[in-house]
Formats: structure tokens, sequence, C-alpha cells
């Protein structure tokens, strides 16, 4: 495995699916675009901060979705059409392919995400910089908000839920894409929903369906994200380290990846 | 050094025997055609050869197990399969700038001359292509790999004759030389009769019989035969007779059948046999006719 395969290998990726890029880039510019038109609901510093943090969590919601698509779709659309044959005929190992397909939510879509929310909130700010200005009112409250705070509370933010807390379910669904001969949707979700109703009816209890809640809202709850996850930064970076849950997501992603690889070594094309 | 060598390569789905003990050895150099009826495991043989799926038994191509080595086999073998595998939605282009950005033996110049005589342009998508074009991409993409082995499974299924016929000029003007060995498997025998140094027969999962060219034209031989003759020439044992204008056709094994060139030639026309005829015969043989 060298760095060019693995570069290469995400650049397919990007090729194939351009709604990693165009469908946060649409949302943004919708976005960008209705904040020019209603400079006058961020006049005020706290309601353009409000709006950033909206800004980033409507954005993170979007690649999210564009994530479990992906991930669905991304060891199953491949056996589909057979083009898996022409994958496997280049000098890339199944490891390579794999894991340049996990890249996609752990890496791509993070960076994707930060950029596109940083672009959107400058456009915010600086339409309601020159409104202001240009009805002889001072910015600077608006550029005295904590932006440096706020951003790198949303790389933290981007980093360690929306990458690492997540790694599990990206890994579940690439698994089950590996796995399925039809609609990976429904193997992907329908197994989790059994489960949950499964321990609902046997022991009256919803462990599992807490636990899921738990990971997908980023294990936020009761970590003191009162004031909004762009505040988490810097008051306890390496509390997240610490959590078991953390870790246990992470070899469970493990175990996930690695079954996908050698279900790609030995599923034939559909 | 063998580029491909296999004993008793088995591979069974579930209750289905695909592969029942192949045993192959192919040297350098050679082009090879894999001839047999649908079902016969032709693919199946070459998706272990490509690693692209487990067997039991011994294999080796160029030194490495394909099953455990795949992506390093790849640097040096190049693969079109007997479906379109290319995939749709790359632009022709893209698809040259991956294969150069992941293959260290991919000489993209040599693509590019090799495209520059097609009607392909490199910013048309694959899907966008017709079929006959998107099997000269494929063999472009393949034969700018400086591979030494070259795996062809059904490469011209579904192409005209004139597509056809291009194909195999290219593949013998501008790519084969005594580095390189060719694997095909192919249902239209005869056009690639003249290509071939050698041939193995499959059927039901095993290799049933290997021939170079030479030895099949020197020891088989094909006589036309005229009613009146017909009893005479059956006495001399033919392995396989069929009709045509009026005229027994019979398909002579020289080494078997205890008769010489000569004796034939008394009996009617000689000629050089075609393989397709042979497995014909030899099939039936068995009792076994696709």
């Amino acid at each position: 495995m060298n760095t060019g395969t693995i570069v290469w290998s995400v650049r397919r990726e990007l090729w194939e699916n351009r709604s990693i890029y165009l469908a946060p880039l649409i949302v943004a510019g919708v976005i960008a675009l209705a904040s020019v038109g209603a400079v006058r609901h961020n006049l005020q510093p706290d309601k353009l901060a409000s709006h950033d943090e909206l800004v980033a969590g409507v954005l993170m919601g979007t690649t999210l979705l564009v994530a479990i698509f992906y991930c669905l779709d991304a060891l199953y659309g491949e056996r589909r059409d057979r083009s898996i044959l022409f994958w496997k005929s280049m000098p890339v190992s199944d490891w390579t392919a794999v894991l340049s397909k996990m890249a996609v939510p752990m890496i791509v879509l993070p960076v994707v995400t930060f950029v596109l929310t940083i672009v959107t909130q400058l456009i915010m700010l600086l339409a309601a910089s020159a409104y202001l200005s240009m009805h002889g009112r001072s910015a600077a409250a608006l550029w005295q908000l904590p932006w440096l705070q706020m951003t790198s509370g949303m790389l933290y933010h981007l980093i360690t839920v929306h990458s690492l807390y997540y790694a599990p379910i990206f890994g579940w669904l690439l698994l089950v894409s590996a796995w399925a001969k039809r609609i990976p949707f429904l193997w992907a979700f329908l197994p989790l929903a059994a489960i949950g109703v499964i321990e609902k009816i046997v022991f009256n209890t919803t462990t599992f369906v807490s636990m899921l809640g738990s990971r997908i809202s980023g294990g936020m709850e009761g970590s003191g994200a009162k004031g909004g996850m762009m505040m988490l930064w810097p008051s306890q970076p390496f509390e997240f380290l610490t959590r078991p849950g953390l870790w246990i997501g992470l070899a469970l992603a493990a175990i996930c990846v690695a079954g996908a690889v050698r279900l790609r070594r030995y599923r034939d094309p559909i | 050094m063998a580029v491909i060598e296999a004993q008793g390569i088995r591979k069974t789905f579930g209750t289905t025997v695909a592969l029942d003990g192949v045993d192959l050895r192919i040297e350098e150099g050679r082009i090879v055609g894999m001839i047999g009826p649908n079902g016969a495991g032709k693919t199946t043989a070459l998706n272990a050869i490509l690693g692209l799926t487990p067997y039991d038994g011994q294999l080796t191509v160029l030194g490495r197990d394909p099953w455990t080595a795949r992506a390093e086999l790849m640097r040096d073998v190049a693969y079109i399969a007997d479906v379109a595998v290319l995939p749709r939605w790359i632009r022709v282009a893209q698809l040259l700038d991956y294969a150069g950005g992941v293959h260290p033996r991919f000489d993209r110049a040599k693509a590019d001359a090799f495209l520059a005589r097609t009607a392909i342009r490199s910013n048309a998508k694959v899907r966008e292509l017709s079929k006959g074009m998107v099997t000269q991409l494929h063999l472009a993409l393949a034969m700018a790999v400086d591979a030494r082995l070259l795996v062809l499974d059904e490469p011209t299924i579904g192409l005209d004759i004139l597509y056809r016929k291009r194909f195999y000029d290219s593949l013998l003007n501008d790519y084969f030389d005594q580095g390189r060995t060719i694997l095909v498997t192919t249902h239209q025998v005869d056009e690639i009769q003249d290509v071939l140094t050698d041939f193995v027969f499959i059927n039901r999962g095993r290799i049933t019989f290997g021939s170079s060219m030479e030895q099949f034209e020197s020891r088989y031989l094909e006589v036309v035969v005229r009613p009146d003759r017909i009893a005479e020439a059956r006495a001399l044992r033919p392995i396989h007779e069929r009709q045509g204008l009026g005229r027994s056709i019979l398909l002579v094994d020289l080494q078997d059948g205890g008769a010489d060139r000569q004796q034939l030639a008394a009996l009617g026309e000689v000629r050089k046999p075609g393989i397709a005829d042979l497995f014909v015969a030899m099939m039936e043989a068995q009792g076994t006719t696709p």
C-alpha cells in the first residue's frame, strides 16, 4: 500500500460520487444566498453567532446523509455494475480500496463540511458588516465574536464526533454494502430495528436503542455541552479521548472494515 | 519458468463442481486458447488465475499465488473480462489518469497513441461509447500496461466482424512479443485459430486435451471423400465424420489411426482441420456434445 495509490483511489471516489461535494456545496450556496437576502436578521452578534451554529449544524447533517448513502453504495455498486472486475485488475489491494472508501466519510466529508461552513459563515459576516456600514453603523461588535474559538470548536466537533465517534456507523454501512446482494439500505437498518424491538419485547428495556441514540448524538448528553458544540473547545479537549465509548466504537469500526475487506475479496459480482 | 502452473485445481459452488482438478502449464511467449462449452469452467479457471476466486490445489502465476498476492500480481498481468466491466460513469481521460496513477507499468503515451487511431474522445464517458468502442478502450488500457501475461475472456463477444478482426490484428502487431504470454477464451474458435500457438480443451471442469498448433497440424488431417470411396476411408478409423456438399469430411488422427498422409491423399482432398472440428469430435466421443 502506498500513498499515491490511496490518493488516486480517493480521487476516483470523488469522480464517481460528486454528491460528496456537490450536495453540501448546493446547501451552503442556498444558505449564503438567503443570508445575503435576509441580512437584517444577522446584525446582532448573538443572532449571527446562533445562525453560524445553525449553518454548521445543517451542513453537518447534510454531509452525514451523504456519508450514509455513500457508504451503503460504496462496495455494493461496484459489484452490481461488475466494475469491481476492472478495479481488481489494477494493482490495488482490497485493503487500499476499502480504506480509501472509509476515508471519504472520515476525512473527506469532515474537511468539506469545515471549509464550506467557514466560507458560508464568512459570507454571512461580510454581508452583515457591509449592510451595517452602508447604514452608517459599526460592525465592530460582529468581528469581536470569538471566531477562533467557534472555528476550532467546530473543527474539534468534526474530528471527534463526525469522524471518530461515527466511525463504527460508517464501518457497519460499508460492511453491509460489501455483503448485501440486494437493497443494502434495508440490510443496514432492519437488523438494528429488529434488535431494538426484540429487546423491548423480551426484556422490556431499551438499552440498544439508547446506545444507538447516544452514538448518533455524538455522546454529547451529560457532557456539559450546554453552550453549543462550538463552545466545547478547549474546555475539555482530552475528556473525549478517555471515553470507553470512543474506543469500543473504533474497535467495532476496525472489525467492520476488516470484514468488508474480506468480503470484497471473496464476493463475486452480483 | 512457466508463466502459469496449475496442479489439481478444484473449485465448487455448493454442490456444483466448477473445476474438477485442472492441470495446466503455460510457457512464456505463447498465445494459448482455452476452448470449451458454456459451463465448462473457463471463466472460473481464469478467475482462479487472476486471484478473483479462492480454490483448492496448487497454482502459481508468474511465481506468485494469485489468491494471496492479487494486487502484486496485477502489476504484471492485464485482463479483459467477458463482459463490459469498465465503470460506466467514468470519463476516458479519468480512466487513463487513474491507471497511470495506480499502475507502475502503465504507459500513458502508448494508450493515447492507440486511442488516437479510434473515434474515442478523451472527454467522453464510458456510458456514451458503443460496445465496440468500450472494447477498444479496454484493449488500449490493457496494451498500455507492460504486462507479462494478458488474459482475455471472450474479448470480442458481441462485437461485429470488423472490430473482431481489428482486435486480433492490434493484439498481434502492436502487443505480442516473445516476452509476453496471452491466454484467451472464445467461442469463435475459427477466428483465432491462426493467432494461437497452443490450445487446450476444457470440459466439465477438466483440461481434456492440450497441444501446440504445430503438433496439432502434423497429427490431424481432414480428408474430403466422395461417396464411392467412403468405405475405404472409414477403414482408416477416422475420429469424426461430417457431411458437406455431397462429400464426407473425415477427421483422421495420424498418430493413433495408423493411416499416413499418402493413403489419405489417394482418397480425396487433404486439408488442414479446424480446432473446432477436433473439439466437436472429442466431445462427441465422450458423449458430451455441447
